[in-house]
C-alpha cells in the first residue's frame, strides 16, 4: 500500500520532509509524551558589535550524516568539529531582540507564529522582539518552504527548544555574575531574577556574558508547561502590519535595484507550442524598449517554455510592447485538451471498474448486492486557478564575472532554495554561485510551490547580457499560465445495512496523468484524491477505490489542500446522499461511521499521513463533530429559510467540522449566513493568526463555489477578474470559530481548515431545496452566490 | 511622452510619461512609491485603489495625464507625521492582513468610506467595499471598519 508521500502531490522537499517526520516516528501521540529530539544541538556566539547570537539545529539523520560528512553539524555532548550553526535568536547589548523565521512568509503568518514560538520559551518581552526573515540557506536552517501546513509540525519543538537554550544561558550567567545557583533565578520580561536578593539583570546586560555561558544539552531543557504560556494561545498582531498598512516595500513586485529593467515573456496559450516567428523588430523600436528575443527555454514547464521575452525601460513600456507582440506558434506539439471531450470520456469510463485499483477491503460487489438501501452518484469538479493577489515575478541578475558567472534572485516563492538551484541549472551557472533573497509573498496557496518564473527572469536576464530584471507576468499571464487546480470526477457506490449502517463504498476516481512537457506522467498534482487511505477507507468493512487517468497536457499543481479540496467535497456530499437515503441525521451517521474503525488492511503503511490515509484519530473527530453540533445548533429550528449543512475532513492533521447556515431563492439564489467551525489542531501558538486562517479558508471555499477554468483546445478560457470570481465583502459570512483544547502536537490550519467548508455548504443547500449539488462550480448547476 | 505634474501626498511631482500610462505605473516606477499595488490593470481588484481629491480611484485604469494637478493621496501619505490614522490602527489592532498584498487597496477603499459616511451599516460596507482579497479576509475588515468608525466617532464628540 502506497503513502501519499509516494505521490505527486507535493515537491520532493516536501515529501522529504513528510517521510522525514514519518522516520521520527512522529505518530501524534499526546505532545508530553513525545521525546525530547536527542539531534538538536545548540550554539552560542558573540554577536558583532556585542550581545550573543545563538544557533540552535535540530537535525534529522540524513541532514546530520550529510552535514557531519561536510565537517558540518555535530550532536550536543563531546567537543567535535566546528558545525554550521542555525540562528534563530540574538540578542544585543541594548536589549533588543532578533528573532529569525526560517521560512517564507506567504499570507500564513509563520513570521508570527515562529517569533512567538522562540519568545515564549525564551521569556522575551514581545515589545523587545523583532523577527526577521532568515536567509536562505539550507546547510544552515536545514529546508525552508511554505507548503504542506508544515511550518509548525516540523519547528515547534525545535523553535522552543532554542528559546529555552538562550533562556537557560541568560540565566546562567545572571547567576554566575551574582554568585548564586541557576536553579534560584527565574526569567520573565527579557529579565532574570534572583528574588532572595531581589536583584534583576535585563537580558541585554546579560548577552555578551551568556554568549560565553556552557551551551545546555538540548535533552537537559526544561520546557515550559502549557499553564505557563504568557504568548502562545493568545492573540498576537502580525509583526510586518505596521510596514503593510503604511505601504512599505515587501513583496517581490516591489523590489528595485539600480539599472534595473522590467520584463515580460509571452508564452504559446496553449502548452507546448513553440515561437514559430514574430514581429521581433517592430517590437524593439517601441519607446521604453530596450531589447526582445525568443527565448527556446528548456521546453519543461516547471523551467522555462519556448516563448519571446521583452525587455523594457519600465513596467508599463513592456505591458504596452507585449500588447503589440505577434507571436505565430508552431502548435504541433500544444494542448489540444478540452473539458468537453474530458467530460464525455469520464462519463464512460464510470461505467467501468476503473484502470488500476488503488485499495480494497472485504467484498465490495457481494455487499452492495446485499445492502438494504444503495446509492449511486457522479460527481465533477472544474480546474481552478490559484489567483495570488500578487502576479508572479521575479527580479533576477545574471552577473560576468571572471570567476565564474553568478546568480543573484529576489522572489517571492514557497520553495527558495528549489527556485535559485533550478533557475541557476537553467542559466549554465553552479548552484554554489547563486544566491535568492526571500521576500514575502502576496499570497501562495501553492502556486509558487512552483516556480518556473523565478527560471525565466534568470535566463532573460541572461539573454539581455547580464541585465537585472524584474520579471512582471500580467494577470492574463498569472491566470493563463497556472499550474491548475486539477478538474475530475467522482462514481461512487454505497450500501448500508438495514440499520442505515455504512456497510460498501466503491469509489472511482477520474482524474488525469501529467503529460506536460517534462512532466512525469503519473497522477496530476494535488489530484483529486489525496491518498489510498482516504476516509472511510479505514471505517467500511466492503471498501475499494479505484482510479482512470486521462492524458492531460497542461500542468496542474497542489492548491490549498491539495486532493483534500475535491475529496472531502465528493466524500462529504455521498456520506450526505447515504445518511439521507437512509433517512437518518447526519451527525450520527457520520459519528457512527467514525466508530466504525477498520482493522488495518494487510501491508497498510500509518505514519505521518496527514493528507488522508494515516494520522486521522476518530475521537478526535468526533469529539469535533459534537461540538460543531452544539455550537451550531445543527439539527434545532432556524430562522425561516435558513438550512444547516454538516462536513468533517481530517488533512494535514487537522481534524475539523464545519456548519453552514444558508438560505436559497426559488431563483437558486445561495446565501451563506453563518460557517462554525471546529478544529482540532492541538494547541494553538497565534489565536489570531490561527482564527484568521480559518475565516480566509471559509471565504476561499465560498469563491470555489463560482469558479472555473475551462479548457478548450488546450487554452484556459478564463484570463482576469471580469471573468474568473473571487468572493467579495458581500459574500462573506460570520464565521464562528472554536479550536478544541486538546494536547495533540500542533499542526498548520492554513489548508485543513478549507476542505470541510465546500461541502458543508453544498449539503446545507440540499437541506434548503432538495437538490444534491454534484458539479463545481454550482453555477453549473444553475446557482448563483450572492 | 508628456510632462506632467502630479500632487501626490501634498507634493508636487514633475514626471515624463507616456500618455497611455496609467497612474499606478507612475506611482510604482517613477515615484517609487510602491504601497501601490498591481493586481489585475483592469480595474476589477482594487489593489491599486489611490484617493483623487479623497475619492477613491482605480490608479491602473486611469491615466496620469488625466489628474494632472489634482490632489493624489496613496497608502504612504495616510499617516501625518508619522501617526496612523484610526484605520490604519484598526488593521493592525484587529490583526486584519494574511499576505498583505491586498491591503493598502482595502484601506484606502475603507478610509474613502468612512470619510464619506461615518457610521456605515453592513450593508453600506458590502456595497462600497468591492476591493478583492485572495485570503479571504473580509470578516476583519468588515470588524476594523466599524472599529475605526468607533474610534473616529469618539475621537470627534
Amino acid at each position: 500500500m502506497t503513502s501519499v508521500v509516494d505521490n505527486e502531490y507535493y515537491p520532493d522537499v516536501i515529501r522529504e520532509q513528510i517521510r522525514e517526520l514519518e522516520r521520527e516516528s512522529l505518530n501524534f501521540s499526546a505532545l508530553a509524551a513525545r521525546p525530547v529530539s536527542r539531534r538538536g544541538f545548540m550554539q552560542a556566539t558573540a554577536a558583532v558589535g556585542g550581545g550573543m547570537l545563538l544557533a540552535f539545529g535540530l537535525l534529522g539523520s540524513e541532514n546530520a550524516e550529510a552535514q557531519q560528512a561536510r565537517g558540518g553539524g555535530r550532536p550536543a555532548g563531546p567537543p567535535g568539529p566546528p558545525f554550521n550553526p542555525s540562528a534563530y535568536v540574538k540578542i544585543a547589548p541594548d536589549g533588543k531582540i532578533t528573532l529569525y523565521s526560517k521560512n517564507p512568509e506567504i499570507g500564513q503568518g509563520i513570521k508570527t507564529a515562529f517569533g512567538v514560538i522562540l519568545a515564549e520559551e525564551l521569556d522575551a518581552k514581545w515589545s523587545d522582539v523583532t523577527v526577521e526573515q532568515a536567509p536562505i540557506n539550507s546547510a544552515v536552517y536545514g529546508n525552508q518552504f511554505a507548503g504542506g501546513s508544515l511550518s509548525i509540525p516540523t519547528a515547534f519543538t525545535s523553535l522552543r527548544q532554542a528559546g529555552a537554550g538562550a533562556r537557560a544561558m541568560l540565566v546562567a550567567a545572571a547567576a554566575q555574575q551574582w554568585g548564586v545557583p541557576a536553579s534560584e533565578c527565574t526569567a520573565s520580561d527579557s529579565t532574570v531574577t534572583h528574588a532572595a536578593s531581589n536583584r534583576t539583570l535585563g537580558y541585554g546586560a546579560l548577552a555578551t556574558a551568556a554568549a560565553a555561558s556552557p551551551v545546555p544539552a538540548v535533552t537537559d531543557l526544561k520546557l515550559k508547561d502549557r499553564k505557563d504560556w504568557k504568548l502562545m494561545g493568545k492573540r498576537t498582531t502580525g509583526v510586518d502590519n505596521l510596514k503593510l498598512v503604511t505601504g512599505q516595500p515587501l513583496f517581490g513586485v516591489d523590489m528595485q535595484l539600480p539599472n534595473m529593467k522590467v520584463a515580460v515573456f509571452e508564452k504559446c496559450p496553449a502548452v507546448g507550442g513553440k515561437v514559430a516567428s514574430a514581429n521581433l523588430e517592430e517590437i524593439r523600436k517601441l519607446p521604453g524598449v530596450v531589447d526582445a528575443f525568443v527565448l527556446e527555454g528548456t521546453n519543461k514547464v516547471s523551467e522555462v517554455m519556448p516563448g519571446v521575452a521583452i525587455v523594457a525601460d519600465n513596467t508599463w513600456a513592456a505591458f504596452s510592447a507585449k500588447k503589440k507582440l505577434k507571436v505565430t506558434w508552431d502548435e504541433t506539439n500544444a494542448s489540444k485538451d478540452s473539458w468537453t471531450a474530458f467530460s464525455a470520456q469520464a462519463k464512460e469510463a464510470a461505467k467501468g471498474t476503473g484502470a488500476q485499483e488503488l485499495r480494497k477491503a472485504g467484498d465490495v460487489d457481494a455487499a452492495l448486492k446485499s445492502a438494504k438501501t444503495s446509492v449511486e452518484a457522479f460527481y465533477t469538479f472544474g480546474f481552478i486557478s490559484h489567483a495570488n493577489l500578487e502576479p508572479q515575478n521575479t527580479t533576477a541578475w545574471y552577473q560576468k564575472d571572471p570567476e565564474g558567472d553568478k546568480l543573484e534572485i529576489w522572489g517571492s516563492v514557497q520553495i527558495p532554495d528549489g527556485a535559485r538551484t533550478t533557475a541557476a541549472a537553467v542559466c549554465g551557472v553552479p548552484a554554489t554561485r547563486s544566491t535568492l533573497h526571500q521576500l514575502r509573498v502576496g499570497g501562495g496557496f501553492g502556486r509558487r510551490l512552483m516556480m518556473e518564473f523565478a527560471s525565466e527572469a534568470a535566463l532573460i536576464s541572461k539573454q539581455a547580457g547580464g541585465v537585472p530584471v524584474k520579471l512582471m507576468w500580467t494577470r492574463e499571464d498569472d491566470m493563463g499560465h497556472d499550474w491548475y487546480r486539477p478538474g475530475g470526477f467522482h462514481a461512487f457506490k454505497g450500501g448500508l445495512d438495514d440499520k442505515g449502517k455504512l456497510v460498501a463504498w466503491s469509489g472511482h476516481a477520474i482524474s488525469f496523468s501529467d503529460n506536460t512537457p517534462g512532466g512525469s506522467k503519473r497522477a496530476v498534482n494535488g489530484g483529486g484524491w489525496p491518498s489510498p487511505g482516504e476516509f472511510p477507507a479505514d471505517y467500511t468493512p466492503n471498501y475499494r477505490l479505484a482510479q482512470t487517468l486521462q492524458e492531460f497536457h497542461i500542468p496542474c499543481g497542489p492548491w490549498r489542500a491539495p486532493g483534500s479540496n475535491t475529496a472531502a467535497w465528493v466524500v462529504q456530499s455521498f456520506m450526505h446522499e447515504l445518511s439521507t437515503a437512509a433517512n437518518r441525521d447526519h451527525a450520527e451517521f457520520l459519528i457512527e461511521t467514525f466508530s466504525n474503525k477498520q482493522p488495518p488492511a494487510a501491508g497498510a503503511r500509518g505514519g505521518f499521513g496527514g493528507f488522508g490515509g494515516g494520522g486521522l484519530v476518530p475521537e478526535r473527530a468526533i469529539a469535533t463533530i459534537k461540538t460543531a453540533v452544539e455550537r451550531s445548533g445543527y439539527g434545532k429550528p432556524l430562522p425561516k429559510g435558513h438550512y444547516h449543512g454538516l462536513a468533517f475532513h481530517f488533512s494535514h492533521q487537522g481534524h475539523i467540522a464545519e456548519v453552514a447556515e444558508v438560505s436559497v431563492t426559488k431563483d437558486k439564489k445561495v446565501k451563506v449566513h453563518k460557517m462554525t467551525v471546529v478544529a482540532d489542531i492541538g494547541p494553538i501558538v497565534n489565536l489570531s493568526g490561527a482564527e484568521n486562517q480559518v475565516q480566509g479558508c471559509v471565504v476561499d471555499a465560498i469563491s470555489t463555489l463560482s469558479q472555473e477554468i475551462i479548457i478548450e483546445n488546450g487554452r484556459p478560457q478564463q484570463k482576469n477578474f471580469d471573468t474568473y470570481k473571487l468572493a467579495r465583502m458581500s459574500h462573506s459570512p460570520v464565521v464562528d470559530v472554536h479550536f478544541l483544547d486538546t494536547n495533540y502536537p500542533p499542526t498548520g490550519v492554513g489548508e485543513p481548515a478549507f476542505p470541510p467548508a465546500v461541502p458543508a455548504i453544498c449539503n446545507a443547500i440540499y437541506a434548503a431545496t432538495k437538490h444534491r449539488i454534484r458539479t463545481l462550480p454550482i453555477t453549473r448547476e444553475g446557482f448563483t452566490v450572492v | 511622452m508628456a510632462k506632467v505634474k502630479l500632487n501626490v501626498n501634498g507634493t508636487d511631482r514633475e514626471v515624463e510619461v507616456a500618455e497611455d500610462q496609467p497612474l499606478l505605473w507612475v506611482l510604482r516606477d517613477e515615484l517609487k512609491l510602491v504601497g501601490t499595488k498591481f493586481g489585475c490593470g483592469i480595474a476589477q481588484c482594487g489593489a491599486c485603489t489611490v484617493h483623487l481629491n479623497g475619492a477613491p480611484v482605480r490608479s491602473c485604469s486611469v491615466p496620469a495625464v488625466a489628474v494632472a494637478g489634482q490632489k493624489i493621496t496613496t497608502i504612504e501619505g495616510l499617516a501625518q507625521n508619522g501617526v496612523l490614522t484610526a484605520v490604519q490602527k484598526a488593521w493592525i489592532d484587529l490583526d486584519v492582513p494574511q499576505c498583505g498584498y491586498c491591503q493598502a487597496g482595502q484601506i484606502m477603499a475603507a478610509s474613502a468610506l468612512l470619510r464619506q459616511n461615518k457610521n456605515p451599516s453592513d450593508a453600506d460596507i458590502d456595497a462600497s467595499m468591492q476591493n478583492l482579497c485572495r485570503c479571504g479576509t473580509y470578516v476583519r475588515i468588515r470588524a476594523a471598519i466599524k472599529s475605526a468608525a468607533k474610534a473616529l466617532n469618539g475621537s470627534a464628540s
